[in-house]
Formats: C-alpha cells, structure tokens, sequence
C-alpha cells in the first residue's frame, strides 16, 4: 500500500523496484476450482507450469475445491472458476480461467508489465 | 379479500406472496413461486427495497427462509437501511431465516486468461440456500457483474444457466435490474428471466415525484395492467390499488358533536359518528375552516385529542382568526390537547406527506384529525395519486377509529370535490354562496350521512363573535330567502301580522260594545216588567177585594131581606168574612 501512495512521484522507478521485490518475493497462491471440469484441470496443470518456471523455489500454491469447501466461496469473494488468488506478495490479485494465456497470468502476478494496459 | 384468496387457489399457477402491501391483491397472489421474477427500474426506484420486503416477509410471516445476494452494497449497509422500516436482519441471519451475502467484484483485481464459468458463485448461491432451507431468492443487482467481469459472452452464457439453475433448485427469485436505454435493463435481462416482470417507475411530473408500479408480463396469470402508483412509506413498500382498500376495521356507533348544537340537530339530533370520514366541501370563504375549528374545540371540550393538518395557513394565523368568531383553540394547544401539524405538502411531496401523517398520528394518537383543506393534495395532474393517497390515509385513520373532518376547496358550484372520493366520505356538508338581493350569504346542507336520519334542510350559516350559528332560512312563496331579504321580508310579514292583529282587536271591541248595550237593554226590560207585574197583581188582588165585597153586601142585603137565596159558598159565611163586614 505504501508503494501505491509514494506512486505519483516516480512511477517508473517505483514499478521497477516492484518488479524486483516480486522476483526475490516469496509468493502465496491459491487456486480455486469446482471439481474436475476441464477448466480446473487445464488451470491446474498451467499454474504448476507457470510456478516451476517463473517462480521456483519461492512459492506456495494451494488447490482448493470449491464444492468441497463452499464457505470458502464466501469468504474469498469467488465467483469465477478456475480463480487464482495471489495473496502475496501485495497487492491481492484475482485471476480468473484456466490461466492458459501465459503473459495474462505472469501481469497477474506482477511479473511482467502489462503491454497493452 | 377472502374472494380473491379463493381466486388465487383456483389458479393452476402457484405463487409465492411477497407481502407488499397492494402487490398480492394485483398480482393475484403475489409472484411465480419456484421461478425468478424480473424487478427493474431506474436509481432509486426502491427495487432494493422491494426485493428485501420480499425477503423479510417471506422469513417473519410465510416462514420461508431467504438469500440475499447483494451486488452492489455490503451486508452492513443492506441492514442500516431496512432499520428505519422496522426489520431486524441481524436477528433473521442469527435466527437462520436469511442469508445476506455481499458479492464483491473489483474489476481492477481481476485478470482474464482463458475460460472460466461462473460455477464459484453457483456454488456460493447453493452453499447459502442449503443451510437454512431458503425458499426466496434475491439477487440485487447481477448486472453488476457486466461491469466486474470482462467477457460478457461468457456472463450471458452463465446468466441463462444461472436462472435455469434456480428453476431447478425450485427457489422463487428476485432479480433486479437498472432500466436501460429502450430496454427494461441494461443488459437484457429480461431475455433471460421470462416469468415475470416488474417495472418501477419514479416520475416528476410538475415538481411533485410520483412512483410507479406495473406488471409488464407475467406468465400464465392474470394480472392487473394498470401503472399504480406506490408509496415508500415507514412501514415500507406500500401498492396503491384502489380496490384493495381494507374493509375490515371496527365501526363504532357513538356520536359526537359537531360543536354547533344546531348542526348537531340536523344529524339525525346527534351530530357525527366516531370515526366517520367528514367532508366539508365549498368555494372559498365559506366557512369550511370555521366549521373544522368549531369540531375541533368541541372534541378538546370533550377532551379529546386532535390532530390538525394545517396545509396553507398558519397556525397562528388559524388560532387568531378563529379568536375572531369566539373560538379559542389556544387554550386547547397549551393544554396539549390540540397539536398543529403545519406542513405544504408541495414541501414535501405526496408521498413523504403521507409518511409524515403516518407518524404524526402514531405519536400523538389523536381521535380527531383534521385535514384542511384537502384540495392542496392536488398539484397539476396528480388527481389519481392524490386519490389513492387520500384512500390510503382515511383507510388507516378508519382503522385506528379516529373521526376525519377534512374540508375541501372546490371552485365551482358543481365541482364537488375535485378528487372524486365521494365514496370515502361518510358525512359530506356542502356549503355554498347564495348570492340575492345584492349580498352574499352562506347556506349549508347535509348533501349525505351514511347511517343516520338528517336534514334536508338549507341553513343559513352565520359566523358571529360567539361562533357558528345555523339559522332557518326563510321558505314562502317567494322561494328561499338569507341574510338581509330573509330580514326585510320577516319585517314586512311581522308589520303585516300587527295590522291583522290589531283589526282582530278592534273587532273584539265592538263585540264587547254591543254585548254591553244588549245587556242594558235586558235590564231595562226587566224593570219594565217587573213593573208591569207589579201593577196587575195589585189590580187582580183588588178586584177580587172588590167582588168578595160586592158578594158579601148581596148575602148581607139577602139576610137582611130574609130571602132564601141558596150560598154557595161557605167561605163567605164565616165569621171572619163577617169579622171584616163587620170592620
């Protein structure tokens, strides 16, 4: 949050450094999904691919099945399945489907500028 | 009511009753049960509201459970807003009869890549229904979603799945929707939900806001057709069909005065009943203020409590002016018996009028309540919610028994109310001008009373300084006459009535005259005769004299002869007849 205040001064600067923090930053994820439908199968398989590519070593990443833990859909303000939830480093960040769009998936998690953003 | 609870279990359609007031009785029972119905309307038309009635009423009174699946405002400010109108959610999600689910959707949180469906929040909707049974489902407002989630061709595709999927758990749904450009919302919802559909309308129409409600579809039933105007009120959404107006309060048969003994004379000698409707209906300067200050001092002599809706003058100006005809209210006012209600209804608008009223009366819980007038309801073309308004208000007066006097403003002689509510009115007095001779007067009758022999009779109505006073007016051959011709013509009738009076007089008079003169002629007469007869007697009594002498001489003249004449009477030879010889 700290970051985001201190933004309007230097934002490149600012972002640069963001990105260096997220490539030494431990990263906490979550995937939710519902079952074994496609998608959660596709969204697992990707993720795991993304996470031994980009973050090895320094991740964790949990899988969570909606159907057997519905609370959870609550508490986590889920709608969309597959979710993946980046809870850290901050800021939190939702990405929904299967994560089969690489370069989507690594914006989610701060680890590549957004191009056409 | 009971006839339209019979109707709704003829049809082969069931429904699920949401409670709002006047909605069962158009709907016919309320809205499809098992399916999703349709809500839509601009901002702040109250489709929140009418959608957490639904909830509320389902769970306190239907006893079935419901999920609320917010959108747009979290739990907290869904409970903060329904406090007003009386409804605990904390206590109905701690009591298990609902679920408030805020579903929270950050668009710049969210990252796209690939497919997805909506199966997170299919399994959110289905967690919540299973835990407490629910029956009633509200989601406020999905569109949201649209603006949340970038690829509204995977949303369409959930949506319809959405509602088919309610369908199939068997949950009658709310789901509201912001009304769109040529469309009933802005994303088509109505594609989707085909059930039902409810539009909400709020409308300004020359400065005064009206809400709409109308039934634009409804699916194998039978509904009402029209746009009828609702009110949000302190008890909450509130349908104003004209029909379903409760007929189910007690009816007292007390009187109570008018506070003018006459009037009081011509209602069957008992004045009004308690807790009848009275209008006083006229143009302006008749007195219908007067009539309304003259009942309310009569009802605090009594002491009881009055509510006066003063909606264009003054309390002030209303307290001095009726000093002026000899009636102080003042004193009623520092007694707390009478409390001002001093408010234009242009200030507030019908609606909040009417909520106003509302809690006017809870609080002070009057049993008169005076509105005057009633005709500043009417602000350009509102007459049917201004009607309906009026209906709502009486009909809840009705039922807590409290007496209405409502005086009316009417601009022409067969204007009669303006807003035609005729059939509210129990007690209707019409006063009006009678222009004759070059003056104006005020006349008055009992145009109707339900319940009670009264007068047909026209009064004169005058206003002096020791109030109210109701006077025959003049009815002869000259038709009816008031004010200074009644005067001129009683005057000449009581000029007339002395001069036949005095002839009869003088003709008595005479009568004694001539009695007199007979009389004495009878006297006189009287001596005459006695004198009359006085003198015979005299005269008969000496003939007799006379012949007994003459009788006596012949007897006398025959002993002295001693002739042998035969004496026929013995009487002359006695001695005493000889005795006065004799002498």
């Amino acid at each position: 949050m700290k970051n985001r205040i201190n933004r309007m001064s230097d934002e490149a600067l600012e972002f640069e450094q963001a990105i260096e923090n997220a490539e030494s930053a431990i990263y906490h994820l979550r995937l939710y999904v519902a079952g074994t439908t496609p998608y959660s199968v596709m969204a697992i398989a990707n993720i795991k691919k993304i996470c031994e590519e980009y973050l090895k070593g320094r991740y964790e990443l949990e899988v969570i099945d909606l159907y057997q833990n519905p609370t959870l859909a609550k508490g986590e303000q889920i709608i969309a399945a597959p979710t993946l939830i980046k809870r850290l480093p901050l800021p939190l960040h939702r990405i929904i489907g299967d994560l089969s769009v690489v370069d989507r998936v690594l914006v989610g998690l701060d680890l590549r500028k957004a191009k056409a953003k | 009511m009971d006839k339209k609870k019979i109707a709704s279990t003829i049809q082969t359609l069931p429904k699920s009753l949401t409670g709002i007031q006047g909605l069962d009785e158009i709907t016919g029972g309320g809205i499809p049960k098992g399916r999703p119905t349709l809500v839509c309307g601009s901002a702040g038309c109250g489709k929140t509201l009418f959608a957490m009635e639904f909830l509320v009423h389902g769970a306190m009174m239907y006893n079935e459970p419901g999920v609320f699946l917010a959108f747009e405002e979290s739990e907290k400010d869904l409970a903060v807003n329904v406090v007003s109108l009386g409804y605990d959610l904390d206590k109905l999600v701690a009591d298990k009869k609902m679920v408030l689910d805020h579903v929270h959707v950050e668009r710049k949180e969210i990252e796209e890549t690939g497919e997805y469906d909506l199966e997170g929040l299919f399994i959110r909707l289905n967690y919540a229904i299973d835990s407490i049974g629910a029956k009633r489902v509200v989601l406020d407002t999905i569109e949201t979603l649209f603006s949340g989630l970038p690829n509204p061709l995977i949303l369409r595709s959930e949506l319809r799945r959405l509602f088919q999927w309610l369908k199939e758990k068997g949950v009658t749904a709310i789901v509201t929707g912001e009304r769109g450009e040529g469309t009933l919302t802005r994303q088509g919802l109505e594609e989707y939900v085909s059930d039902c559909v409810i539009v909400l309308d709020h409308r300004v129409t020359e400065q005064s806001s009206t809400r709409r409600l109308r039934i634009v579809k409804y699916r194998g039933s039978t509904h009402g057709t029209n746009e009828y105007p609702f009110i949000i009120e302190e008890t909450g959404f509130s349908v104003l069909p004209i029909t379903s107006i409760g007929q189910e309060h007690t009816v007292s048969s007390e009187r109570i005065s008018s506070g003018i003994p006459r009037l009081d004379t011509m209602l069957g000698s008992k004045g009004y009943y308690r807790g009848s409707i009275v209008l006083v209906s006229g143009t302006a300067g008749v007195g219908k203020s007067s009539l309304s200050a003259c009942f309310s001092d009569a009802a605090c002599a009594r002491g009881e409590k009055v509510l006066y809706f003063a909606l264009e003058e003054s309390p002030r100006q209303i307290k001095r002016n009726m000093r002026s005809i000899g009636i102080d209210l003042e004193q009623w006012e520092k007694k707390g018996l009478l409390v001002f209600h001093a408010k234009r209804p242009t200030f507030y608008g019908l609606e909040s009028y009417l909520t106003a009223m509302h809690k006017a009366v809870n609080d002070f819980k009057p049993m008169v309540v005076v509105i005057d007038p009633l005709s500043s309801f009417i602000i350009g073309t509102n007459q049917f919610e201004a009607k309906s308004m009026i209906m709502r208000m009486v009909d809840f007066l009705k039922i807590n028994n409290i007496s209405v006097f409502m005086t009316h403003l009417t601009t022409g002689v067969n204007d009669y109310t303006g807003i035609d509510i005729s059939s509210l009115i129990d007690t209707w007095l019409l006063l009006r001008d009678i222009e004759l001779g070059g003056e104006r007067n005020r006349g008055m009758y009992i145009l109707k009373s339900r319940g009670m022999a009264h007068s047909n009779q026209i009064r004169e109505f005058k206003l002096t300084d020791h109030g109210v006073e109701l006077l025959d007016v003049y009815v002869g051959p000259e038709g009816v006459l008031t004010g200074s011709s009644r005067i001129t013509k009683e005057a000449k009738e009581k000029a007339e009535q002395l001069l036949r009076n005095q002839e009869i007089e003088n003709k008595q008079l005479a009568l004694d005259r001539k009695r007199k003169a007979i009389n004495a002629q009878i006297d006189f007469l009287k001596a005459e005769f006695e004198a009359e007869e006085i003198e015979t007697l005299k005269n008969i009594e000496l003939n007799k004299l006379r012949e007994n002498l003459l009788l006596q001489d012949r007897v006398d003249m025959a002993i002295n002869r001693k002739g042998d004449i035969i004496i026929k009477t013995s009487k002359l030879h006695k001695p005493k007849g000889n005795d006065a010889k004799t002498k």
